[in-house]
């Protein structure tokens, strides 16, 4: 029974603390922060905004679809404040359904384009914070082992001897896949972009669930090639994983990861405090001690050597309002669960 | 009076009188709202208070009802009018506290209804807190205490009010928020209700597709999720049954060090099953570059898919298969099988005719556990699915993916629900109507027949082998905790130990440095308080399915097993739709999570329970009920104590269960209350196996210590047998 008593304890003991945690709370002001970024960044984004304001932050991490169907979930009662990091998508979506709130931050002045162009497309709802270009990574030793040339081009893909090595998400489940479909459909025009799509089809050996999954698994000798964007493939190279990434010739499309202020927000004065903040150049530039390798949107903010330049791919110029929207979204998807997913392989 | 009215009259009393009546903000137990302006502080004030303040004048008929059981003073249990007081009191006042708490929300009228009759109002209503939940506790007792009165269930009043507190809580924690999401099954993307729509969904080709049978397309998730279940069920059933025997039958030196090892894997923290699978049978893992090699194949991607989901679930649902299995086996009497050995029946036909037969009421809970658990499961077919899709992976991607669908999720669901249903009503149809009772009052020490030979081999060789193969998946998992990069670099480290678990000793005493902390204590507390709760609800519910009978009955057991049934994304989001917004408000509680885990996994306290109390005569009951003890009194004394190992297997399943469950915590958990799952997704999703496999590690410590902490708490059953080979030695002797 001595266990027992210890446990009693530890549980009584536990949740008293947990009661005084709560009574607690920092007199200047609290913030809470729905983060869709890595882990590790959505720590430093809420300890760094909480040492320099003083304020408070209550920072839940949930990818970008799940926080996307929690603000939802909670439009009649928000419980959310802002909401940081993740790609533009959901946080347009947020927009087109009036989940977000409008907002014109001192530092928007000293955005990239892209950046501004985000807001305006979403009313100033949503702001660009970080872009990355879309493309693919190959694992160099699994591509060595089965004697398959180096791809350079999207067009590569379809060569019948990668059959069974490329691996993409499902877009009706991954932000990055839809990114993915969208790009083809911009790039090569509607008709030959199903085309494309429906070549690869044949190649694929799994569509995964998560948008990075499948240079994850390209990392363990589980897969060749995996159609991703290329910051996510840059990381699992900075971790030692034999990747390469590769900017395809014909150009490619790109995601705008962006940030919202919820509407309904209890704390809106603090959450325009950190809204500020993010947009802040060295606030931007600490990314690099995360290694997380997306191009940051203030100007004058670092970029890593290590991460993908921008100005030397080839970028189309995507239409996120356009692909975007939810009607849009729907069709495509549905277009490609019917000519694309259904066809045998 | 009656005290037991005057008890819950006081208590009804105190929570209009003394207690707030809605949420408070910065939490009850802070205790803030003592000093800060109670009771006439419009956010602390009890009842009256706001009464009498008039700014919330709906509250002014809650006493009336509140004071009317005053006037059973006097009259006899048997008075026609007693019971029709309580009765009015009980249905009167709960009737009343729903429809207002609909009516008036957080931001005014609720319903569009009221805004146009009375017009738009300034008022406004938070979520209920403690005041509201003790006067309507005290009305639902009323109710139940009325409904006795009147002599339904021989007026039990402990019988009548379990009832009535289950369908409460179960009305209250399962249907109402699982309703608010299954009617956006009938909605289309405007929000207008259409039948037309529901269909359309439901005959959707990913759903039904049979393209597999003949073709490389894919087969749709539906029936994928039926076959990987069926098999799932089928074959932890199996191993479970194997391992009770070997457990309980055999002459086995270290069956208890078996036993132990059987129940590891319940303890299996999400993905990382899933990780170590991949590592040993994956493209590039061991096993399957060692076929290769050997054979000069080319290795596959073989394990993608269905037999990789098939492999890990199994690893993770045969220890409760094994745990409802045991307390069956165990308490299968020995008589019946000697009887039919005195009767010249060898071994093998004692055990394929009696103790087999007897086994039933664990071979279908076993394989209805295993089936559910299988068409529930998230982890594993997000991991190793292949191409593969399975209802509760395209459940949670309707929700959260690109096409942010919440209506096929909601089909979805239906179907995965019905599919469970069937497979509940179609345990019942093979169980029928036979009686397994074995433990009966009457003297029985016989002891357990050895296992045939023709079965004892098999039996051992399959326990053995999965044995070995759950050992060498822990052990990788350890080791993946300890190197660099699990698969890439594996040189010696501590630093995933130190980055999640350091503690340093600085000015301001023990600093508990390590990032996963925070979430571990929380776990910790959560599960702590969950586990007991689920064990009593599931117990309760299992001995009123067993040992009453009363209208309604198996629309009842139907409800009590729905939650289970229903896939964790769609409890996470239902749960974040019903109880954001008054009357209930939880979000961002640790109370959402303890109820969604209460909730959760009560089903398999009613199994465990409803599986060893089908073997009890209802001649112990009986015998305790003549003797003038109540059924409160006989549940505790009697039938507790004899249902000790299915006590066991509720607290170590939630328990267990509170620390890996994944899908519907994801929705639920805030920045205060974090869980270990939600940390270790966050590290899977980077890619940083490491930092996950080190957290699990402690976990799988933890949960271990608790296991053993409830087996000591609980004891274990002793039914009366006598202890097998006893040599009496020492008499011998002294006769010589």
């Amino acid at each position: 029974m001595k266990f027992a008593k210890l446990l009693m304890t530890t549980a009584i003991g536990t949740v008293a603390v947990l009661g005084f945690g709560i009574g607690t709370a920092a007199a200047k002001g609290k913030v809470n922060l729905y983060c869709s970024a890595q882990e590790d960044w959505c720590q430093l984004m809420a300890k760094g905004f909480e040492k320099e304001s003083g304020i408070t932050v209550n920072m839940t991490r949930r990818s970008s679809g799940e926080t996307f169907a929690k603000i939802k979930a909670e439009a009649k009662n928000p419980k959310g404040d802002v909401w940081w990091g993740g790609t533009g998508d959901p946080h347009l979506q947020a927009a087109e359904e009036g989940l977000s709130t409008p907002y014109a931050s001192p530092n928007q002045a000293n955005l990239q384009g892209w950046a501004v162009a985000q807001s305006d497309s979403a009313g100033g709802n949503t702001i660009g914070i970080y872009s990355g270009a879309l493309g693919y990574g190959y694992n160099e030793d699994v591509l060595k082992k089965n004697n398959l040339p180096v791809p350079a081009c999207w067009k590569d893909l379809l060569k019948p001897e990668y059959k069974g090595h490329v691996q993409m998400a499902n877009p009706n489940s991954s932000g990055t896949a839809y990114t993915t479909l969208a790009t083809m459909v911009q790039l090569f025009g509607e008709d030959a972009g199903f085309e494309f799509m429906k070549g690869l089809h044949k190649n694929i050996n799994q569509y995964t669930k998560s948008g990075s999954a499948p240079i994850k698994a390209a990392a363990r000798g589980e897969n060749t090639i995996g159609i991703v964007f290329i910051h996510d493939a840059v990381k699992q190279a900075v971790k030692g994983f034999p990747i390469k990434s590769v900017a395809p010739c014909e150009g490619t499309g790109y995601e705008i990861g962006s940030m919202s202020l919820i509407k309904g927000a209890r704390n809106l004065d603090e959450a325009k405090k950190f809204y500020d903040w993010a947009l802040q150049a060295d606030t931007q530039s600490r990314a690099l001690e995360v290694s997380a390798f997306q191009v940051p949107s203030n100007k004058s903010a670092e970029v890593s050597p290590k991460a993908p330049k921008l100005e030397s791919i080839k970028l189309i110029k995507y239409d996120f309002v356009k692909y975007g929207s939810s009607a849009e979204r729907k069709r495509l998807l549905k277009k490609w669960d019917d000519e694309v997913k259904s066809l045998p392989k | 009076m009656n005290r037991t009215v005057l008890l819950w009259l006081a208590i009804g009393w105190v929570g209009f009188m003394i207690l707030p009546w809605y949420v408070i903000e910065d939490g009850f137990w802070g205790l803030q709202w003592l000093w800060d302006g109670y009771p006439f502080d419009s956010d602390y004030g009890p009842a009256w208070a706001h009464w009498l303040e008039g700014d919330k004048a709906w509250l002014a008929p809650v006493p009336l009802f509140l004071g009317l059981p005053l006037l059973t003073r006097g009259l006899l249990k048997s008075d026609a009018n007693y019971s029709k007081i309580l009765i009015f009191s009980g249905l009167g006042g709960l009737g009343y506290m729903v429809a207002q708490g609909f009516t008036v929300g957080i931001s005014g009228w609720e319903s569009t209804i009221f805004e146009a009759l009375f017009g738009p109002t300034e008022i406004r209503q938070y979520g209920l807190g403690y005041g509201a939940m003790l006067v309507a506790a005290a009305f639902l007792f009323f109710l139940t205490q009325g409904i006795a009165a009147r002599g339904a269930i021989n007026g039990d009043v402990f019988v009548v009010s379990s009832i009535g507190f289950i369908i409460a809580i179960v009305g209250a924690f399962i249907f109402f928020p699982v309703l608010q999401i299954l009617v956006s099954a009938l909605q289309d993307n405007n929000g207008a209700y259409s039948l037309g729509v529901f269909f359309t969904k439901l005959s959707d080709r990913k759903i039904w597709g049979l393209d597999c049978l003949f073709t490389t397309v894919d087969c749709g998730a539906a029936w994928n999720s039926l076959f990987l279940a069926i098999i799932v069920g089928a074959s932890t059933t199996a191993l479970g049954l194997v391992f009770a025997l070997v457990a309980t039958r055999s002459g086995f030196k270290y069956r208890k060090v078996l036993r132990a090892l059987t129940i590891l894997p319940i303890i299996t923290p999400p993905f990382v099953i899933g990780l170590s699978i991949i590592l040993l049978f994956g493209l590039s893992g061991v096993v399957t570059q060692f076929f290769a090699e050997v054979f000069g194949v080319q290795a596959t991607r073989w394990v993608y898919g269905l037999p990789g989901i098939w492999i890990a679930q199994m690893l993770a649902y045969t220890p409760i298969a094994f745990l409802v299995m045991i307390g069956v086996v165990e308490g299968i009497s020995p008589s019946m099988e000697e009887a039919a050995q005195t009767l010249r029946a060898d071994r093998w036909k004692t055990f394929t005719t009696v103790s087999l037969p007897l086994m039933r009421p664990g071979l279908a809970n076993a394989f209805l556990i295993g089936f559910i658990e299988s068409m529930a499961d998230f982890g594993n077919p997000l991991v190793l699915g292949g191409n593969f899709d399975v209802l509760s992976t395209e459940i949670f991607f309707a929700i959260v993916g690109a096409q942010n669908d919440q209506g096929m999720a909601a089909v979805l669901a239906f179907v995965l629900l019905c599919f469970t249903l069937s497979a509940f009503y179609a345990q019942r149809r093979w169980l029928g109507r036979k009686s397994y009772t074995t433990v009966t009052g009457k003297g029985d020490s016989g002891t357990h027949a050895l296992l045939p030979n023709r079965l004892r081999w098999p039996v051992y060789t399959v326990a053995f082998s999965w044995t070995g193969f759950t050992i060498v998946v822990y052990c990788m998992i350890l080791f993946g905790g300890f190197v660099k990069t699990w698969g890439l670099d594996h040189t010696f480290t501590l630093q995933h130990y130190i980055t999640a678990f350091s503690v340093t000793w600085g000015s301001e005493g023990l600093q508990w440095t390590g990032s996963a902390w925070n979430s571990f204590w929380t776990t910790i507390s959560i599960a702590t308080i969950s586990a007991p709760l689920t064990a009593a609800v599931g117990l309760l519910t299992a001995y009123i399915l067993v040992r009453q009978t009363f209208a309604g009955k198996d629309l009842f057991e139907f409800g009590t097993m729905l939650s289970f049934a229903i896939p964790g994304t769609v409890i996470g989001v239902s749960y974040i739709l019903a109880f954001n917004v008054p009357p209930i408000e939880l979000t961002g509680t640790g109370a959402i999570l303890v109820l969604c885990f209460v909730f959760r996994n009560m089903p398999v306290g009613v199994r465990a329970g409803v599986a060893a109390m089908s073997q009890l005569d209802k001649s112990l009951d009986e015998a305790s009920l003549t003797l003038g003890a109540n059924s409160w009194y006989t549940c505790r004394k009697v039938v507790l104590p004899l249902l000790r190992p299915a006590i066991i297997a509720a607290l170590v399943y939630s328990f267990v269960r509170a620390m890996t469950a994944i899908s519907a915590v994801i929705f639920l958990v805030s920045a205060e209350y974090d869980m270990a799952t939600s940390y270790i997704i966050g590290r899977v999703e980077n890619n940083d196996y490491g930092l996950a496999i080190a957290y699990c590690t402690v976990l799988i410590f933890v949960m271990l210590a608790s296991v053993l902490v409830f087996q000591g708490l609980v004891g274990e059953r002793k039914i009366g047998r006598r202890e097998p080979e006893k040599t009496d030695a020492p008499a011998q002797e002294q006769a010589a």
